[in-house]
């Protein structure tokens, strides 16, 4: 830290400069600008692979000079500038070895395409080079600036601009949507580029970062006013306004499938599955801090348990051609069952090696599916077909739009279950144990039956979850099993914040949500994701909603003084 | 007055070393019992063979008239025995009275259905216990501070935290690991005031480790000496004062007859 503090600032601005054009580089070469420069942003003007190269800039300038140490204005903006025309200039670098040396042989994905794309196709390249340190320069300098401007309008500035890049990117969605209200379609064209192209127009950019950036400014003004208007209120109002949003809410969640359509339906279905997910080993590793890597294993036992239960292909010895319905709480039981039975022997483990036994757990498991042996059983590798869908009355609910009900019910469920718990007398017990098990022992916890509880209760909603992915694809095959599968629900919970329910359900929409709808990166998908778990773990390692502090307003609490008369200091 | 523990011929060994060797020690009940000794002494490691930390290797623990030998620490701490830890072990990411509700957690009966269900007894167990765990605030002053996070107290707060915490399972015994250390003359001062009014008020008895003599020679009945894992003298502070084996121990050889001469 204290050699940290020594370096001069324009050093620093140097470093981070050097790190930007590496990332720069390196984005480039493995061909993630030229596959994202397929996709517009504003149409014909800018495209996702040059919104990254310009990202990366941005981001490493604004870091850069939010970490000089000195509040001298000067040196900030040229510190900004400094990184961002050491960036660009890793560019140019680049392009210059490029047309030097054939690349290609090594790299294959430095293509002449990706120099047109670096260079913003200019012909003349001596032109693009003093344009690309100009500009990289200036937008350092740019981002810098960011700093200068009050907090509330900074904040103002980066969500209308994120805004902008989220609704470029899902604009095929949005219009997808809007397809049957074509009142709206018509109204809203000029805000997208015209046929054929994608992103906004340059007008609907504009008029997208205004709003967003206004009505940010308008909110956070009005924000403390409406607060304190609303605290002023009769407790009856108060609570009254409390159900009214929550009416709101529910009206919302209710009619989302209708509004989607079929596709946004079916991504939003997935999300789902893995918000249950995330729900059940959030009390295992967030609340109760057993790490386990091998959750997907009670994900499968509920989806198999399902398949095997009410199958109608009649391609395994089981014929039981149970309902959903029937075979549900099965499903669920056999996961507890499942959660109980790892969860005795490795009791005594802890930390690291808990990590490494559950992992192989999870293997087991999808092996095991997978065997020859109990293929007769199982299907083995082919799986089992033809899984019962979840019925509503005489209604099949088999479409994406009907299942979403059931899915959204699984869901609240879950979410009841793990607020009510995690202040209850077992939820303390469980924060105890990850805090400090020795501790939490010698406080008259007993060990073995809190972890079992946790670790039959996440089990529980894994089970849930997998029992209606079967019925869902009405197929199961080991292969959805992964590891990875494990991996991305853990990363969901620590993206959004252990221990934290809303955090569960922003990195379940942030983590597969947001994959999911950009299907073309998804060659990118684990990168993005790694890059996501570093810069989480480095800048808020506790999450995006961090674990609520369980309040009971004890501060405005008179101390009973007659009782401390002999005061402790 | 009968004896609340009474551990005879305790013996640990960790490989070859022997940190308690054939330990005895009588308890009375309702007393304040001191043991002391120079670092490495085998203090801790006789608080960690009560409280199930370790299981000694030979001997026994006699706890209100029943053996406690082989027990695990959950059991112990419901039999009435609760301890406090030399380097202070709160549950950092828990707010003070979460810390002191998780004391409560075997006198609560509560497990998954009450709370999901939000039934009529669970409520009302849960309302007793926080009313319990704000008069156990207000007993070490700490109410006003209820809703931090325990990392975020200051040190001598978190002394009396874990003092808190330990008394929210109704011990019969507890158990104090150097609850001074670190403290400044007029902290230490209050503590000691403090852990007499633990006895005088609570009725518990009070085993303490102690660095500081003052404390020890102002506040204990009974003072066992241990060097070595082995105990070398025992008695009141005024026979311990006076022992030539205890300055032995503390200051080396030779010096017991410097300070008599």
């Amino acid at each position: 830290m204290e050699y940290e503090s020594k370096k001069s600032w324009w050093l620093q601005a140097l470093q981070t400069g050097l790190i930007g054009g590496v990332v720069a580089v390196l984005v480039s070469l493995i061909g993630m600008v030229a596959s994202f420069h397929e996709r517009d942003i504003i149409a014909g003007q800018i495209t996702m692979g040059q919104t990254v190269l310009l990202l990366i800039v941005i981001v490493f300038a604004y870091f850069s000079s939010r970490g000089t140490e000195t509040t001298n204005v000067s040196n900030r903006l040229i510190s900004g500038a400094l990184t961002g025309l050491v960036t660009a200039s890793f560019i140019v670098g680049l392009i210059l070895l490029g047309k030097a040396v054939n690349l290609r042989e090594v790299l294959v994905n430095a293509s002449p395409a990706l120099y047109k794309i670096l260079t913003f196709e200019m012909e003349n390249l001596t032109t693009a080079y003093i344009y690309l340190l100009l500009g990289g320069t200036v937008i350092g300098l740019l981002s810098a600036m960011i700093h200068l401007i009050p907090s509330v309008w900074r904040n103002a500035v980066i969500n209308g601009l994120l805004l902008v890049l989220l609704i470029a990117l899902l604009q095929d969605l949005i219009r997808l949507i809007l397809v049957p209200f074509p009142s709206i379609t018509k109204a809203l064209a000029w805000m997208f580029g015209t046929k054929g192209q994608e992103g906004l127009s340059v007008v609907g950019a504009i008029t997208v970062f205004l709003i967003v950036t206004l009505v940010n400014l308008f909110s956070t003004a009005q924000g403390d006013n409406m607060r304190k208007r609303i605290q002023s209120l009769p407790k009856g109002s108060q609570q009254g306004l409390r159900w009214i949003t929550w009416i709101i809410i529910a009206a919302l969640l209710l009619i989302w499938p209708r509004v989607a359509g079929t596709y946004l339906s079916e991504v939003t279905n997935t999300v789902g599955l893995f918000i249950l997910m995330g729900l059940g080993l959030n009390i295992v590793v967030g609340y109760a801090g057993l790490l386990d890597l091998g959750y997907v294993a009670f994900f499968a036992l509920g989806a198999y348990t399902m398949a095997v239960l009410t199958t109608t292909g009649g391609e395994i010895t089981a014929n039981f051609q149970w309902t959903f319905w029937e075979a549900l709480p099965v499903a669920i039981f056999m996961a507890v069952l499942a959660g109980v039975v790892l969860g005795i022997p490795v009791l005594r483990i802890r930390g690291d090696y808990l990590a490494i036994i559950t992992l192989g757990f999870g293997e087991i498991i999808r092996i095991m599916f997978l065997s020859d042996f109990l293929k007769p059983h199982l299907g083995g590798s082919f799986g089992i077909v033809l899984i019962a869908s979840p019925t509503f009355g005489n209604l099949s609910l088999n479409t994406p739009q009907t299942l979403y009900y059931v899915i959204l019910a699984g869901c609240m469920l879950a979410l009841f279950v793990a607020y009510r718990l995690r202040d209850s007398r077992i939820g303390r017990a469980w924060k105890a144990i990850r805090e400090d098990e020795d501790v939490a022992q010698a406080m008259g916890i007993n060990l073995t039956s809190t972890k079992l509880l946790a670790f039959a209760t996440g089990a529980a909603f894994g089970g849930l979850s997998g029992a209606i992915f079967a019925a869902k694809l009405s197929t199961v095959y080991p292969h959805s099993f992964v590891l990875l599968v494990s991996i991305n629900v853990l990363a969901l919970i620590i993206v959004g914040g252990m221990g934290s329910l809303p955090g569960v359900i922003v990195g379940a929409l942030l983590l597969v949500g947001l994959p999911e709808l950009l299907r073309e990166f998804s060659e990118f998908r684990l990168l993005i994701y790694g890059a996501l778990l570093i810069a989480m773990m480095l800048n808020k390692p506790e999450g995006f909603i961090p674990e609520a502090v369980h309040l009971r307003e004890l501060h405005e609490v008179e101390e009973e003084d007659n009782v401390t008369q002999t005061a402790v200091a | 007055m009968s004896n609340i523990l009474t551990a005879e011929n305790v013996t640990k060994r960790f490989g070859g070393l022997t940190a308690v060797g054939r330990l005895s020690i009588e308890i009375p009940e309702k007393s304040i019992y001191s043991v002391i000794g120079p670092n490495g002494a085998g203090k801790t490691t006789f608080f960690n063979c009560i409280t199930g930390f370790y299981h000694p290797e030979d001997g026994d623990i006699i706890f209100d008239g029943r053996s406690i030998l082989g027990l695990s620490s959950d059991q112990i701490s419901q039999r009435g025995i609760s301890r406090t830890y030399q380097n202070i072990r709160l549950f950092s990411n828990l707010t003070t009275i979460e810390n002191v509700l998780v004391g409560q957690h075997a006198l609560l009966k509560s497990t998954l259905l009450g709370p999901i269900f939000g039934l009529a007894g669970t409520k009302r167990e849960e309302a007793e216990a926080v009313i319990e765990a704000k008069r156990l605030l207000a007993f070490v002053s700490l109410l006003r501070k209820g809703d931090l996070l325990a990392k975020n107290l200051p040190y001598g707060d978190q002394r009396r935290l874990e003092i808190a915490r330990a008394l929210a399972s109704k011990p019969k015994l507890l158990l104090l690991d150097e609850p001074t250390a670190g403290m400044n003359p007029n902290e230490t001062e209050d503590m000691t005031k403090f852990i007499r009014r633990l006895r005088d008020e609570l009725g518990i008895t009070i085993l303490l480790i102690e660095h500081d003599m003052r404390v020890v020679m102002g506040i204990s009945e009974k003072i066992t000496v241990l060097d070595y894992g082995e105990k070398i003298a025992e008695g009141t502070p005024k026979d311990i004062q006076g022992n030539e084996r205890v300055i032995e121990a503390y200051l080396g050889r030779g010096s017991a007859a410097q300070i008599t001469a």
